[in-house]
């Protein structure tokens, strides 16, 4: 029996109808009675220390309800903003984590740093008291570049960071490793950046603060893609207010990509100030600020060796990163270059020893956190980058070497070198897919059609893993992480039939709404249109650890499944007593209840509607039919799979025209293949973007943002990308009771690879992403 | 955005006088409008020049083409008699910006600021047009002055463009990637007194490439500029692209231009 | 101040606003009308896309006393009678959306587009989208969209 709308189905999304009406909810499109309009003055320059700050004016400017400044939060007791990952040198020392105000109180940092908090009637009188503060600034040198922040006689940042060294970590048996490089027949060896970005969801980071002064609740409605975690660390950590004070919703939020995961410095602020003047005050960045100021992503440089035998085999890895973190150690900052990275330095191939050490440091830029993959995509760049530099110096077709060395599909559970456990997966499977989708075998004819009309052409294939679905919590823990990484869900049923999902997860664009209905529809024969999922408000929903690291659906989602499971269970007990039957005699399949072997069935509905109207009711049942669950799952998943871009490049302009891409992708069990396919565009073009059009540039002597605005800042635009063509695999996960391993970063992990391998494949020669015009043109007509 | 006042004259005549020393004119506003967002400028009063109904409009007389300053990219882009006398000037306008830009910018607009990377400064050159004001007529080689800076004396104002039509004309531009605006844009025209080539976005104002121009006024073909190389020195240089890349895409898109022209 | 009218979704409207307003403010703040999104301030990401006299314009980059006596449409007045608009539907056929917020700009410029070239092929689309960046979908999904749409739209 298949039901409706079940899993499986490409539903179309329940929440596209008020966004495609301009019916959303986003928090810009809110507004309170009495409320006031905050602005940031935020500092001009890298690094300074500030010496004076005089508001004299400014506060006597027209409109203007107040101003604060870091000096006014520390003296009401707030506490700085916190990184929740601890991470252990080499030497067992902690890492640094140099205090980080959410207002500067003695020096600036990097350019966009917030230095006053203007609230005024309107936005422009904000602004325009902004301008009347003067600020004394002792201005310092700044160091943007990681290497040179690391380097001896650099600026130093913070005194709490001595070389401004965060850490200097390390993964592996270096001994081992040593060893295998010693008695090696080849070694190949590659350096690579990679580049700096920013995650740029098009709806800014914004609040609205408000404080009721009768109850002494707080609210905060934010962008926020875990407003319990944030209303935890406000709460814990800043001191804002108790938790039971303090309701942090997020309502539509306009695309996340990681960089709405963090606790910021300006929504802090917003709901602080609220209580201050007692008045709703709402913040909404503009782009230039988020660009300043929204965590960037990446920003790695690395050196990577590979020792192989005569035969091809992979002997043993080495990789050594510095990682920049910026100005300030953002909320999960310290994780993204290590657990997050080292862990998946094995990719998808049997290495029999593996060697990471990764240096993080800080420099005078706007904090480094995740973006779309954290961590994976730099660990998939390098792997993969390495295993073309390999295959290239081996005279192996590039597939060849990775068939060649692929973890076999009969060798699961897998444990590699770099500590993770692999559960399932078959990468030969999806190798042969991508290839097939292609037509690999056929791209000699088409490389020579394109040298005949004076064009390059490059094929590139990159075989990603990612440890998704992040959890466990005692994983996790056991690595450094100050929080669980479980997940909630309560399924209520109404009397009437209808059904309320709530959840911790949140969904800013991922379509949860469809997908958490679609599991209710087929496991309990709700009508699609009767279940509503609620997410985004800690005082709807059980406490909950929010969206990314592509986990909803693995964590969330079973959680979900197993708060059905005890609906089920109680079903069968009120289905047994109203069909006058024993408990282990009721059957059920799709929300059905039968007796065995009779024609006695109740539906869900029905028994729903007796759960709540229990008359007649035994003492023993309980009435109402609402049950939570937590679900913490036992690994991580490991989606899989491999890419391949093919492109033509004009050498007379360098311009790299992708004229193909397959993806073949093992996201186990696929509950909306729609959805899913929609995640592995997305997140492809992101992976695109790295690899040709983004880049944040800061100029090396003043520290300014050189890519502030969509005007140098390149966003990829729908004449940048081609079609997709998008298939999956299926090894179902075994790690959750829905076999799922989760689709969000798979596109942005693979596609930088796969693109740089098809563009070095063309060009033959090594380059940095972003392959801009330039910097191909460049390496063709360079020696 | 700072406050000023606002006023909408319905004549040209009006506006001039309407126009003070702090004042700016606001044709389709697609610079200015995000300049002022970004407190970049200060004006007390903007003028409108909307309503101005002989500033609009698009006509041939015998060998030239008109276009009034407040014609919109889009109107340009879709007129008949400009792809008819100059399909290159159509084209190029189709390409300013996007969609949303083209039906809001205007050509007078886009010349009186004399953006380096605009398209519309190469079309003049390229083509010896004429830039008429309410007070006097000026040729494109003398209206671009340099860097954001025009022939436009305080209060003088842009009424029409006139366009010599040439035998053939073409345009290539090769796009900024972010902003979209031209990273290097070459026109190219053949007319009654000469081949002209003319260069946006590679320096700090539009100028014209005379040694490609002596070389196709002998040989009209893509391959008679191929080998010509612009010294770099000079031409801009920022994070989109060094001179030296600038300099080739002259050459490029030189080619192309000619290649395109019809 | 200055008094602006003009027809937004078939409704006269009329406010007194200080010159410097953007059109996007006064459809935002004063109408509520909150579907037309404000995603840049360098009049480039086109989320706050309507239509003004039928053509696609960004409203963050048009004060509003220039739409004086203008007739606005905002995604808001473009389902007729309950009835989606076809370029609406087709963008929820084809999964054309994620976040949705450069939805409501996307549909709008995707409207005009379509006016503009009843049968567009795919690079026309792409081409023709330039001014509205989504970062969700990819773009596949949105072009797909709006080839189905044109098609559904007769044309």
């Amino acid at each position: 029996m298949s039901v409706e709308n079940g899993i499986g189905a490409s539903v179309r999304r329940k929440e596209d109808q008020r966004f495609i009406t301009g019916n959303g909810h986003y928090l810009d499109d809110m507004n309170r009675a009495g409320q006031a309009y905050g602005y940031f003055l935020r500092s001009p320059y890298a690094f300074a220390k500030i010496k004076n700050i005089d508001l004299s004016a400014a506060k006597s400017a027209p409109g203007v309800v107040d101003i604060f400044t870091g000096a006014d939060m520390v003296a009401d007791g707030i506490g700085g903003l916190i990184c929740g990952w601890g991470i252990t040198s080499k030497d067992g020392s902690p890492h640094k984590a140099p205090p980080h105000n959410s207002m500067a109180v003695d020096a600036v940092r990097h350019v966009g740093d917030q230095v006053a908090f203007v609230i005024a009637e309107t936005l422009e009188q904000a602004k325009n008291a902004a301008e009347l503060i003067e600020v004394g600034y002792e201005v310092l040198t700044p160091v943007t570049n990681i290497a040179k922040a690391l380097a001896p006689g650099a600026p130093q940042i913070h005194e709490e960071a001595p070389g401004n060294l965060c850490y200097d970590w390390e993964l592996g048996d270096k001994a081992a490793v040593d060893a295998a490089f010693a008695n090696a027949a080849h070694v190949s060896k590659i350096d690579l950046v990679n580049n700096r970005l920013s995650p740029n969801p098009m709806e800014p980071r914004a609040a609205l603060g408000e404080y009721d002064a009768g109850s002494g609740e707080l609210t905060l409605h934010t962008t926020s893609q875990n407003p319990h975690v944030a209303r935890l660390i406000m709460s814990a950590f800043l001191g804002i207010a108790p938790e039971n004070k303090l309701r942090v919703v997020a309502p539509d939020v306009g695309g996340g990509f990681g960089s709405k995961i963090f606790v910021y410095a300006e929504e802090t602020t917003t709901i602080w100030a609220a209580r201050k003047i007692n008045r709703p005050v709402k913040w909404t960045a503009d782009r230039s600020e988020a660009f300043l100021t929204d965590a960037h992503g990446r920003d790695h440089v690395t050196h990577a060796e590979l020792a192989t035998d005569n035969d091809g085999k992979i002997l043993a890895f080495r990789v050594s990163t510095k990682a920049n973190m910026g100005a300030y150690l953002s909320t999960f900052a310290s994780a993204v270059p290590t657990y997050l990275y080292g862990t998946l330095l094995s990719g998808q191939y049997k290495i029999p020893s593996i060697y990471c050490e990764v240096q993080a440091g800080f420099t005078n830029t706007t904090p480094v956190d995740a973006y779309r993959g954290a961590g994976r995509p730099e660990a998939t760049y390098v792997v993969e980058r390495m295993m073309d530099t390999a295959a290239k110096d081996l005279k192996m077709d590039p597939t060849e070497f990775r068939l060649k060395n692929f973890i076999q599909p009969d060798a699961y559970p897998y444990e590699t070198p770099v500590i993770m456990t692999y559960d399932s997966g078959d990468y030969p499977l999806a190798m042969n897919l991508a290839k097939e989708m292609i037509d690999y075998n056929g791209f000699a004819a088409r490389k020579a059609q394109s040298e005949a009309n004076g064009k390059l052409r490059g094929i590139g294939v990159a075989a990603y893993i990612e440890a998704c679905g992040i959890a466990p919590s005692a994983a996790v823990g056991s690595l450094g992480a100050g929080v669980g990484l479980w997940e909630s869900a309560e399924v209520r049923f109404n009397p009437t039939g209808s059904v309320t999902v709530f959840t911790g997860s949140h969904s800013h664009g991922q379509g949860h709404e469809t997908t958490f209905a679609q599991i209710i529809a087929d496991k309990l024969g709700v009508p699609i249109d009767s279940v509503e999922v609620v997410h985004g408000d800690t005082s709807k929903v059980p406490f909950g650890m929010g969206t990314y690291g592509s986990r909803s659906l693995a964590v969330g989602g079973s959680a979900i499944v197993k708060a059905v499971d005890k609906i089920v269970e109680k079903s069968k007990k009120i289905a047994a007593h109203l069909m006058e039957a024993s408990v282990e005699d009721i059957e059920h399949e799709h929300g059905v209840f039968s007796v065995a072997g009779t024609d006695k069935k109740l539906t869900m509905g029905e028994i729903a509607f007796a759960a709540y109207v229990p008359h007649n009711y035994p003492a023993d049942l309980e009435p109402g039919m609402a049950e939570n669950a937590f679900y913490d799952p036992l690994n991580f998943t490991f989606p899989a799979g491999t890419h391949i871009a093919e492109v033509e490049i004009d050498p007379a302009t360098g311009v790299v025209d992708i004229v193909d891409w397959a993806a073949a992708d093992d996201f186990g069990n696929v509950i909306n293949p729609m959805i899913v396919e929609g995640q592995v565009h997305g997140g492809v073009a992101q992976g695109i973007g790295q690899a040709l059009l983004e880049g944040v540039i800061y100029d090396e002597e003043s520290g300014q943002l050189l890519t502030g605005s969509y005007m140098d800042y390149c966003m990829p635009r729908a004449d940048d990308l081609p079609n997709f063509r998008v298939a999956t695999t299926n090894t179902p996960c075994p790690s959750n009771p829905l076999g799922v391993k989760g689709c969000g970063e798979a596109g942005a992990i693979a596609g930088p690879a796969a693109l740089m391998n098809a563009i070095v494949n063309a060009i033959g020669k090594d380059i940095d992403m972003p392959a801009t015009p330039e910097k191909v043109w460049r390496a063709i007509n360079s020696n | 955005m700072y406050s000023f006042d606002y006023e909408r004259p319905s004549g040209v005549n009006e506006a001039a006088s309407a126009i003070g020393e702090d004042d700016k004119f606001l044709a389709g506003g697609q610079t200015l409008i995000p300049t002022l967002k970004l407190r970049l400028a200060q004006p007390g009063k903007l003028v409108d020049l909307s309503g101005i109904s002989e500033l609009k409009g698009i006509s041939v007389n015998g060998s030239e083409l008109s276009v009034g300053a407040m014609t919109r990219h889009v109107d340009v882009a879709d007129s008949a008699d400009v792809k008819s006398a100059i399909p290159a000037l159509a084209q190029l306008a189709s390409h300013i910006g996007d969609a949303q830009v083209r039906n809001r910018g205007t050509i007078g607009g886009s010349i009186s600021n004399n953006d380096p990377a605009a398209d519309y400064p190469a079309a003049l050159v390229g083509l010896g047009a004429t830039v008429h004001t309410n007070k006097r007529s000026i040729s494109a080689e003398d209206f671009f002055v340099d860097l954001f800076e025009t022939a436009l004396e305080d209060g003088e104002l842009v009424t029409k463009v006139t366009f010599p039509i040439p035998e053939k004309a073409g345009y290539a531009k090769f796009p900024n990637p972010a902003s979209r605006f031209a990273l290097t844009g070459v026109f190219v025209a053949k007319t009654a007194s000469g081949v002209r080539v003319a260069v946006t976005g590679a320096g700090p104002c539009v100028f014209r490439q005379t040694d490609m121009e002596a070389a196709l006024s002998s040989n009209f073909s893509p391959d008679a500029v191929s080998g010509i190389k612009t010294e770099a020195s000079g031409l801009n240089a920022d994070i989109h692209a060094s001179a030296d890349y600038r300099a080739n895409l002259i050459t490029v898109m030189a080619a192309r231009a000619v290649k395109a022209a019809s | 101040m200055t008094t602006v009218s003009m027809t937004v979704n078939g409704k006269k409207v009329s406010a007194d606003v200080a010159p410097n307003t953007l059109l996007v403010q006064f459809i935002r703040d004063n109408l509520r009308l909150t579907g037309t999104h404000v995603g840049c301030d360098t009049s480039q990401c086109g989320a706050c896309t309507v239509h003004v006299n039928g053509d696609s314009v960004k409203s963050c980059t048009m004060l509003a006393a220039q739409a004086e006596g203008a007739d606005v449409t905002t995604i808001e007045g473009l389902a007729k009678n309950g009835e989606l608009h076809p370029m609406q539907a087709a963008f929820k056929e084809n999964h054309g959306l994620q976040c949705g917020f450069c939805t409501p700009g996307m549909i709008m410029s995707a409207v005009d587009l379509v006016k503009r070239n009843p049968n567009p092929s795919e690079e026309t689309i792409r081409t023709e989208l330039e001014g509205n960046i989504c970062r969700c979908t990819g773009y596949h999904n949105i072009v797909k969209s709006v080839k189905a749409a044109a098609e559904n739209m007769g044309g």
